[in-house]
């Protein structure tokens, strides 16, 4: 079963809630962790893994061939995302603008422009004494996550069957990459704080999942700050609230260091434990 | 006009609480443009009076005409998104997978597929409580070119600070390396980085440094919550060193931050608190250094 954590705000506790929980939940469960926030991956800092397997990751973009080119100016006409331009008699592909959808390059009456592999990044598949942990990176200046993010979906779906409890470590925002990362999610935990920016990024998170039709449950990161709005909201939404995170310069410390949490902190430890009973019941339920 | 461009790889550092106590200080001097497109903070701090909104077009969704369609399958063979479903024989397309490259309708025998105009956000210009202007936005649900939007906000913002003969454009990015934020820093002449001591922080610094030194623009750096680990504290101002980055400061670990965005108050209306003089001390140095 899949399990997307994610947030609409960044910073509110989603790397923190992936580990700790994949740790746990690993203690009686067979686990894969993902980190699908390709562009600034963190998952793998607060876990002690080692490495198994390292691949790099493609994109295909069209690169010009003159020998037969007429300049008809066919590719550029065909491009919708202005990657590939005309200037006098050479044809310039942009590659951070190109989507991959091979229009310039199958169009081409000449065959003028071949499609050829471009690295846009690295996935990693390391194990943990308990799970595995799969993280891939964005190579800097890339701009498209979302093309990275599906090629490591297809690596995880090809090497775990669904008996493992996948979980996704997904990045922060609603835009493309979190509907990419969300999609194939049998449940999605959001994790907010209770303040009015907490409040503010994860009702546009609701409206996201509600939209893509997704069953969710809400987690309150550094409760004890801020105010109540949020849990009268879904209280009002009939959203449920899974668990309560405290609010602790020590866990924030304890955060900093690239520790887990829940064996230091038993109050985190509770908390983690109604997530993890929630997401048993949901799969008991799925088999 | 001088363009300051706020970012922290990482999310959740502090970043709009010190944007928008730096737009505070900056006074009528500065337009702000709130480039977090995909989860814009700042109104609630600032809170503006819209003045003027604008629907924001960007990107195609193909749709296919059934009456038309033959049904012979060339559009699902061209996707490469996997954005054509077929259900009992009737091509569909999936609108979230759907990337808008036209290719399926520039092969479709019959022309029974047309490329709709998506309209993916709205852009606002408003007034924000201290008198100055502000561009903000908000990108529909799940939508694509996010990179675009913050491109429309600041060029928006660009255009008032010129009528305006104002200063400074403050711009609040969003978190990552991607799109948005490649798009926010294009044109900046001087980037803020806010960064916490946090083995994440660091890392997540690095890269999004990595991308603002491809631009070659110059940067400082505000250290927040600088007393949960003074080891790491250490390693960032190593870092900074070694790349040059100028280090604006170090802002201690102090709910009164928190407790200021809960009043919906920007950290310099906290009366008589050592954050307000750290930023202010921040943003003199900033107005120095881009002088």
């Amino acid at each position: 079963m899949n399990i997307a954590i994610a947030s609409g705000k960044g910073g509110t506790g989603k790397t923190t809630l992936s580990t700790n929980l994949a740790s746990f939940l690993a203690q009686n469960q067979k686990v894969v962790l993902t980190d699908l926030d390709v562009e600034e991956p963190n998952s793998g800092l607060f876990l002690k893994c080692e490495l198994v397997h390292k691949e790099d990751k493609y994109k295909m973009i069209p690169e010009w061939n003159d020998s037969a080119c007429t300049l008809c100016g066919n590719c550029q006409q065909v491009c919708n995302y202005h990657a590939v331009i005309q200037i006098m008699d050479s044809i310039m592909v942009f590659p951070e603008l190109c989507h991959s959808c091979y229009a310039c390059s199958e169009l081409c009456p000449t065959g003028s422009l071949p499609m050829i592999a471009k690295k846009m990044g690295e996935l990693k598949h390391s194990t943990t004494k308990d799970f595995d942990f799969i993280e891939s990176r964005l190579v800097i200046g890339e701009e498209q996550a979302v093309p990275l993010i599906k090629q490591t979906l297809q690596y995880v779906d090809q090497k775990f069957d669904n008996n493992h409890i996948k979980i996704f470590d997904s990045p922060p925002g609603t835009s493309c990459p979190v509907i990419e990362a969300t999609k194939d999610a049998d449940y999605v935990i959001l994790i907010t704080e209770p303040t009015p920016f907490g409040l503010n990024d994860v009702i546009l998170a609701i409206e996201t999942m509600k939209e893509l039709g997704k069953e969710f449950g809400v987690v309150i990161n550094r409760y004890g700050i801020g105010n109540d709005d949020i849990i009268d909201y879904c209280k009002k939404e009939n959203i449920s609230i899974l668990a309560k995170i405290p609010n602790d310069k020590r866990i924030a410390e304890t955060y900093s260091k690239g520790e887990l949490l829940y064996d230091k902190f038993p109050e985190v430890k509770s908390e983690l434990e109604k997530i993890s009973n929630h997401i048993i019941t949901l799969k008991n339920k799925m088999l | 006009m001088k363009e300051i461009v706020i970012i922290s790889g990482k999310g959740g550092t502090g970043k709009t609480s010190i944007t928008a106590s730096l737009a505070v200080l900056g006074g009528e001097d500065v337009v702000v443009a709130d480039c977090d497109v995909d989860a814009a903070d700042m109104h609630i701090l600032l809170q503006p009076q819209n003045l003027k909104s604008e629907d924001f077009y960007s990107g195609e969704l193909a749709v296919i005409d059934q009456d038309i369609c033959t049904q012979c399958g060339q559009c699902f063979d061209v996707c490469r998104f996997d954005a054509i479903e077929v259900t009992d024989g009737i091509h569909k397309v999936d609108e979230l997978s759907c990337e808008g490259c036209g290719y399926c309708a520039r092969v479709c025998p019959v022309e029974a597929i047309t490329n709709i105009p998506l309209n993916v956000g709205k852009w606002h210009i408003s007034k924000t409580r201290f008198n100055q202007s502000m561009v903000h936005a908000k990108l529909g649900i799940g939508a694509d070119n996010s990179g675009k939007l913050v491109a429309q906000v600041k060029n928006a913002a660009k255009e008032i600070a010129t009528q305006n003969n104002s200063k400074y454009i403050l711009v609040d990015g969003s978190p990552g390396v991607g799109c948005p934020v490649v798009s926010s820093l294009s044109g900046a002449h001087f980037v803020v980085l806010v960064t916490e001591p946090t083995v994440s922080g660091l890392h997540d610094l690095k890269r999004v440094y990595e991308l603002v030194n491809k631009f070659h623009i110059p940067a400082g750096c505000i250290i927040n919550k600088a007393d949960l680990n003074m080891a790491i504290v250490d390693e960032i101002i190593d870092f900074l060193k070694e790349e040059n980055i100028v280090h604006l400061a170090n802002m201690p670990y102090d709910e009164d931050f928190t407790r200021a965005m809960t009043d919906c108050k920007t950290i310099v209306e906290l009366e008589g608190s050592v954050l307000k003089e750290k930023m202010i001390n921040i943003w003199s140095d900033i107005e120095q250094i881009i002088k």
